[in-house]
């Protein structure tokens, strides 16, 4: 289901930190109703990348339109969900009490909460304090406060780096899911095996663009048979 | 701006302080610690807690309400949740008002305690009525919470939020007249005094100590503390960024 108007477009899109030219003249369009993978190496640039699509990130040149409307537009602020690397979500609050404020933020209705802890597999220790779950379990917090208020667009960084094999699968089930129904993922990984699970595959590397392309095309196009000896032989190639 | 997002955000930060039982002992326990440990220096000497008293009854909760707002409002910035808000439907004056909401409770609360214990325990004898003297212990702990709401926007880390207080609070400690009277002080530290906002603080509870009727003085004294108190919150609300560079 390729929509025409893609969820993501970017044109000539930099963004300069610190002097540094972090992202440099991307430009692309994401695909509605797909689970995106950006993929590339620490320090590639993915997560700015994703704080400028979510719009936490200023941009230097070019332009960013998500769904539509520029990137940080004051009516993309209910239509966007964002999981950050490492859990934003208050550690002296049970699971429970962070959904039901974030839930009071968006506008969103009390039942959604169960609905989101339900989806993440969380209900049986809804109560406890985030701050003395595990870094598996609190990572799936911060993925159901991105659940509320069904967003049409998820941005998610690094959702399951660090987790178990078994959870790894169930959120890529989850994932899965999500597109079916419509919704578009973008998902970062700097784990390959990874990016096998998307339809759509954006390699970044020292924030240029190396394929942005489904990822049978990229295979195709690389002769290769899997994504990590795509991006070898791109970036091989591009030295 | 919503008050109901206001109002959510406030009971929030409630409920963090709720798990955290040593913190809202400190909170409530050390300001009246302090003052009975002045009241036994000055034993032998009565008079001269009745003089001091009451202006280190307007600074101490200050201090306690200052390094706590500061440090609370820190940890949302790095923990990350503030990003996460800043991207959500929510104002940033929510956000702040939400934090001054909570901590100004506790400030009340603070106060309140602080200035009876202080009146009916210690026995400190002020000249004015005792409820404008919990009222602008009120003012003041509400002040020390703005100015950490204020304060924490310019802090990188918990290191430097704590080096604050002393950057902040202690000029204007110095300053404030408790040392030397405002009008005795050398003519440019004397205009500085004037611009601070703890130098009214400790004016009107020097008045209240010290005359026995209510005074339009008093209450200019405690306006200013209050526009101060407001300044820093509308300033607080400024800092916040939707974007970083």
């Amino acid at each position: 289901m390729h929509d025409a108007d893609p969820v993501v477009a970017a044109k000539g899109l930099s963004v300069v930190r610190a002097g540094a030219r972090v992202l440099d003249d991307l430009t692309f369009g994401m695909q509605a109703g797909n689970i995106t993978g950006l993929i590339g190496p620490s320090g590639s640039g993915k997560t700015t990348l994703m704080r400028a699509v979510v719009g936490a990130q200023e941009i230097a040149h070019g332009t960013l339109d998500v769904l539509g409307l520029p990137a940080g537009s004051k009516r993309l602020r209910q239509r966007i969900g964002y999981v950050t690397q490492t859990p934003a979500v208050y550690p002296d609050l049970s699971a429970l009490q962070n959904l039901r404020y974030f839930a009071a933020i968006l506008g969103v209705n009390k039942a959604e909460v169960d609905h989101v802890l339900k989806i993440v597999d969380m209900q049986r220790i809804g109560k406890q304090l985030v701050g003395t779950m595990s870094g598996g379990q609190q990572a799936r917090v911060s993925l159901a406060v991105a659940l509320l208020g069904e967003p049409e667009l998820l941005v998610l960084d690094e959702p399951t780096v660090g987790l178990d094999p078994v959870l790894r699968k169930h959120l890529w089930e989850l994932f899965a899911d999500l597109a079916r129904q419509g919704r578009s993922l973008l998902v970062s990984s700097h784990v390959m095996d990874e990016a096998e699970q998307c339809s759509d595959l954006l390699l970044l590397r020292d924030g240029k663009i190396l394929s942005f392309s489904s990822k049978q095309e990229l295979l195709d196009k690389t002769h290769t048979a899997n994504v990590h000896d795509a991006f070898l032989a791109l970036a091989e190639g591009d030295r | 701006m919503s008050p109901k997002k206001t109002l959510a955000t406030s009971a929030r930060v409630l409920k963090q302080l709720s798990h955290d039982h040593r913190t809202l002992g400190l909170l409530f326990v050390v300001p009246l610690v302090l003052l009975g440990l002045l009241a036994w220096v000055y034993s032998g000497n009565p008079f001269m807690f009745d003089v001091i008293g009451p202006a280190l009854l307007g600074v101490f909760p200050l201090v306690v309400m200052f390094l706590t707002t500061s440090i609370a409002t820190l940890r949302e910035r790095r923990t990350g949740t503030l990003e996460r808000l800043m991207i959500m439907p929510v104002g940033k004056l929510d956000i702040i008002l939400g934090y001054a909401l909570s901590f100004g409770l506790l400030a009340v609360i603070q106060a309140v305690l602080a200035s009876t214990v202080a009146v009916h325990l210690y026995g400190l004898d002020v000249a004015g009525p005792a409820w404008f003297l919990i009222v602008v212990a009120v003012a003041d702990a509400l002040l020390g919470t703005m100015l950490g709401l204020l304060a924490s926007a310019f802090a990188r880390s918990e290191f430097q939020a704590v080096q604050f207080m002393p950057a902040f609070i202690l000029p204007q400690f110095l300053l404030c007249g408790l040392l030397v009277p405002v009008d005795q002080l050398p003519s440019v530290l004397h205009f500085i005094a004037n611009c601070l906002p703890l130098t009214y603080a400790v004016d009107a509870m020097n008045l209240v100590a010290r005359q026995s009727d209510l005074t339009a003085h008093m209450f200019k004294d405690l306006a200013v503390v209050l526009a101060f108190a407001l300044a820093a919150v509308l300033l607080g609300a400024a800092t916040l960024r939707r974007k970083t560079k």
